[in-house]
């Protein structure tokens, strides 16, 4: 079974003060630290299980700066064959449009029988590179997928809904599948993995191995903290003191 | 070990130099005070003023490590020397190669990278320390002049120097963003010294107060844009902390050099010096002090040259060299016994030119908020 | 030196300090309380192998540097003093003498053991009346036939009550003092051998530090580490080694302190502002993390002068172990301070950071130990 990966390389910034640079459109690099995108690494670990399985061979891309190479050298480490970086240095602006059709020209010549993204980005939240990706290679997709099965031709794969349910798909291979964090538990890689990975090549791919135009379908304005609002009121009481309250409320804002 | 290849070329030569021609005479310039003009001279022929400044400016073309490298080691035979090293390239030198036009690099940066002129930094002032955003100097523009007024303190190298960089303020009422930098040449009218500064150690340098009456000054010579001078000195200071840590480092080292020499050549009851526990105890916490302080140096100078952030590791540097140079120092003396406080040692000396730089160029306590601004993610 | 890690040493310590926050930490306060030897995390740190970083790979190692050892060492115990330490003592004090001063034969015999986890090892050198001093120590060894018969007794051996692979020194001619000392390969199964009391340490509770009793134990002589009297040099040359790791324990510890204080130090508010905008606490955080990163690079630096396979690099090692530790001692007791009350209660890490830093300037040569070391080379 022939796997991809797409992977992204995001500032960690659970616990970092995000600062936003000069130019309004980035914010500062300089003190964050970066790591492969968390649905990411269980998009990795789903196709290293499924390799384990089936046989094959792990393709991982990444469309970033330099130092993505780390990222996909820890891919490389946990159990990846091929690595590419798209040179992101190369192309400019990208919004979710043009990162998948890069990557959909990057991918041109690599066979694959599932393709595997996380289901999200957590530094620009686009939810968008798995969908159109797929559309753009033809593929069938699913999104927010939290166990994959497949059988033959077949993958069986549950989605994960709103309100706790879960919508099962049967699809038809090759096919694209966004992962949800929580899917599986991706491993650690093993000092010697490490090793071996150390050494091996990362194929770049930059303007004049992608040469055809990409174009941005939105352009990125300004990045800005939201002014903080006005103090929300939280009613406390009982149940008939809270509701008089809502009603006065409701009332005195003119809302009804 | 620590240093590789050229790296390690470079430390042996200058450390030739410095034993052979700065060490001698450290004592005579502590005792009178004077400003050795000859070793300038000779600091300039071996392409020392402007280590890290490109060829092409008149520098010696190599990285900040090669610099730090330069400052420990002229430091370490004599602190005088070392600082006036230090402040001119680091203070003097680096905002016009930083902020300067190349019409301004080739007037001022060229002649001062050569060792030709002599470079200061025209920063702090009577009331203004460690909190230089507060500066009192102004700048007023007439017709095409900037007119500037204030007095400026404790300016190294100031009533000896060619080419002064000078921040003033032209708003006060906008607080770091209305101070620009300006360069003022020697014989301006109206830039005039008070007296030059009676100090603890560092005798052979100078310290000044520069004061300026209505000194006119042309357009031409702003640094930067105007409301620049902030990020311009914040930069110079951040380099700056490199070198004054490698200035503590290197009479820490000579500290140490001093301790060993003397306990191995002296004996109390018959016992070696050296050979008594409380020594080697003293002995060890230096040397090992002095080799983290040394890392910390070259990892920062490493880091600059490498492009990525140091105001962090700067800070940590500077802190951290100048606090173990002085107790190092301090132990020093202790070693020498009553020979360590009289001046037929080198001791007392060091110990005296090492209080500086818990002090200068941003106080401990100064390094330490930066340090922990960091840290914190503030 | 280089300051920059390489490309695998960045990766390694990536995945260690992933593996040892989500799987170690958790776990810290817990065994620190029952004191329980933690078995299930030393497999998975086989199978990521972490328990034989510098052994080559034909021996079952990964076949790392000390560099990458001690950041390995520095990761874990940064999640669990404890774990820390039994790491650091199977790798340093076990699978590098055996693979500096063993036979061909005893390093595939037990290297491999050593680096599945399938045994773990422990080093035994000190004695109820010798530590520091090793040559005052009273443990023999006499020849008799194909085996040597060791007695005596060992104590505070760390990993000591669930090894099953001992280093172990002993006299085989007294008369020789230091240079009749001799190092033996020792299996726990072996009859006369046995483990005695445990220890009730203040901190790294769960190592299982315990007496070893060595009653007529009949060691094969093929178990001999390089030959009869190199024992002494075999001991000082494996304890430079170890010291980068103890060093590497004290920055693992120290940083662990400091993660803590920063992140209680903005939470906690007093005055009406979080404490980590007083000057005060932003002091004590600048002197916790630059002394945290002044032993780092002096670990590093040893761990240098070792991979480039410098003779005589006693001096840094000591270095780093007397400084590193001195440090962590004192990192972690102002992260106690920062913490206020809270500091002093078990809720919170760094009541159990700063016991579990003390041992670090004790064990493997006292801090006054290690300034000899370090002024007898300077002053030579």
């Amino acid at each position: 079974m022939d796997l991809i990966v797409c992977l992204k390389r995001v500032p960690q910034t659970a616990e970092a003060e995000v600062q936003i640079g000069p130019s309004g459109k980035e914010i500062v690099r300089d003190r964050l630290t970066f790591d492969m995108n968390e649905a990411d690494s269980y998009a990795l670990e789903e196709a290293i299980l499924l390799k384990e399985k089936f046989g094959g061979t792990i393709t991982v891309i990444s469309l970033g700066l330099p130092d993505a190479e780390d990222t996909l050298r820890i891919a490389l480490a946990k159990g990846a064959d091929h690595a590419i970086r798209i040179k992101a240095e190369d192309f400019g602006e990208l919004d979710g449009f043009k990162t998948a059709s890069l990557l959909k020209d990057a991918l041109v010549n690599v066979k694959f029988d599932v393709l595997l993204t996380g289901c999200v980005a957590t530094d620009d939240s686009l939810y968008q590179v798995g969908p159109v990706l797929a559309e753009l290679l033809g593929a069938p997709h699913a999104t927010l997928v939290g166990k994959i099965e497949i059988a033959g031709e077949k993958a069986h794969v549950n989605r994960e809904l709103e309100g706790g349910l879960i919508e099962h798909l049967e699809m038809s291979l090759p096919a694209v599948f966004a992962v949800q964090t929580g899917i599986n538990e991706p491993r650690y890689a093993s000092l010697i993995a490490i090793r071996r990975a150390a050494g091996k090549e990362i194929k770049l791919l930059g303007k004049d191995d992608i040469p055809s135009e990409h174009r941005v379908n939105s352009t990125l304005e300004k990045l800005f903290v939201p002014p903080a609002g006005k103090r929300a009121e939280i009613m406390t009481g009982t149940a008939d003191e809270v509701s008089a309250r809502t009603a006065s409320l409701i009332k005195e804002k003119g809302l009804i | 070990m620590i240093l590789q290849s050229q790296h390690k070329e470079f430390q042996a030569r200058v450390r030739r130099f410095a034993e052979q021609e700065v060490a001698p005479r450290a004592r005579e310039l502590d005792r009178t005070g004077e400003f050795p003009h000859d070793l300038v001279k000779r600091l300039a022929e071996l392409q020392l003023t402007a280590v890290y400044v490109p060829k092409e400016y008149g520098g010696a073309g190599l990285d900040t490590l090669h610099y730090a490298i330069a400052v420990e080691e002229i430091s370490r035979s004599c602190g005088s020397t070392g600082i006036f090293l230090a402040a001119h390239s680091s203070l003097g030198v680096f905002p016009i190669f930083f902020a300067g036009t190349e019409e301004q690099k080739r007037k001022w940066l060229i002649p001062l990278a050569r060792g030709e002129k002599i470079g200061a930094f025209g920063l702090t002032e009577p009331d203004v320390g460690s909190d230089a955003a507060a500066t009192r100097t102004t700048a007023r523009i007439e017709s095409d002049t900037y007119v500037i007024n204030g007095t400026k303190r404790f300016i190294t190298s100031g009533s000896i120097a060619d080419v002064i960089i000078v921040t003033a303020t032209q708003d006060p009422s906008k607080g770091y963003k209305g101070i620009s930098a300006f360069v003022v040449e020697k014989g301006t009218p109206g830039f005039s010294y008070g007296k030059d500064e009676e100090k603890l150690g560092l005798h052979g340098s100078i310290t000044s107060e520069l004061v300026f009456e209505d000194c006119a000054i042309p357009r031409d010579n702003l640094l930067g844009s105007e409301g620049d001078g902030f990020r311009i000195f914040m930069e110079t200071l951040d380099g700056g902390r490199i070198s004054i840590g490698a200035l503590a480092l290197g009479i820490a080292q000579g500290a140490l050099d001093a301790a060993v020499s003397f306990s191995k050549a002296s004996k109390r009851s018959g016992k070696p010096l050296y050979k008594m526990q409380p020594v080697q105890s003293m002995i060890a916490e230096m040397a090992t002090e002095i080799e983290a302080a040394r890392l910390l140096i070259y990892h920062a100078a490493a880091l600059k040259d490498s492009g990525l952030p140091y105001m962090k590791e700067a800070a940590m540097a500077k802190y951290y060299a100048s606090t173990i140079g002085m107790k190092a120092a301090n132990m020093a003396v202790d070693i020498h016994g009553l020979c360590g406080v009289t001046d037929a040692y080198p001791a007392e000396r060091l110990m005296r030119d090492e209080k500086l730089m818990e002090i200068g160029e941003g106080t401990s306590e100064i390094q330490k908020i930066v340090i922990a601004r960091e840290v914190l993610g503030k | 030196m280089n300051f920059d890690l390489t490309s695998d040493q960045k990766m390694l310590q990536d995945q260690v300090r992933k593996f040892a926050q989500t799987e170690l930490a958790p776990l810290a306060p817990e065994i620190d309380k029952s004191g329980e030897f933690p078995w299930p995390s030393l497999k998975k740190m086989a199978k990521l192998g972490l328990l034989g970083v510098i052994v080559p790979e034909k021996y079952g190692g990964s076949g790392f540097d000390f560099v990458s050892l001690a950041i390995a060492i520095e990761e874990i115990s940064r999640a669990c003093a404890s774990t820390g330490v039994i790491v650091a003592v199977n790798n340093s004090l076990t699978t590098y003498p055996i693979l500096e001063f063993s036979s061909e034969e005893l390093k595939k015999k037990y290297l491999p053991q050593l680096c599945s986890g399938e045994k773990i090892g422990a080093f035994g050198l000190t004695e109820p009346n010798a530590g520091s001093d090793v040559a005052a120590m009273e443990s023999t060894a006499r020849l008799e036939g194909d085996h040597y018969i060791v007695n005596g007794t060992k104590r505070f051996i760390t990993n000591g009550g669930e090894a099953g692979i001992y280093v172990v020194f002993a006299y085989t001619n007294r008369d020789l003092k230091h240079k009749g000392i001799s190092a033996f390969v020792v299996e726990r199964d072996t009859p006369g051998f046995s483990v005695g009391k445990h220890e009730d340490l203040m901190g790294i509770r769960a190592t299982a530090n315990c007496e070893l009793m060595f009653e007529d134990v009949k060691v094969p002589k093929e178990n001999l580490l390089g030959k009869e009297g190199d024992g002494f040099k075999i001991c000082m040359n494996t304890l430079d080694v170890s010291r980068i790791d103890i060093g590497a324990q004290a920055v693992g510890i120290a940083q662990a302190a400091l993660d803590e204080a920063v992140r209680y130090s903005k939470e906690r508010k007093a005055f009406g502002q979080p404490i980590c905008n007083f000057e005060m606490i932003e002091a004590l955080i600048a002197e916790m993390a630059t002394e945290i990163q002044a032993a780092r690079l002096l670990v590093h630096y040893a761990g240098f002068c070792k991979d480039k396979g410098m003779q005589k690099f006693s001096k840094e090692a000591a270095m780093s172990k007397y400084y590193a530790s001195d440090i962590a001692v004192d990192v972690t007791r102002k992260a106690v301070q920062i913490h206020g009350g809270y500091g002093y209660s078990k809720e919170y890490a760094v009541e159990r950071l700063y016991r579990d830093a003390k041992i670090l300037e004790l064990y493997e040569g006292t801090s006054e130990i290690q300034k000899i070391v370090i002024a007898r080379e300077l002053t030579r």
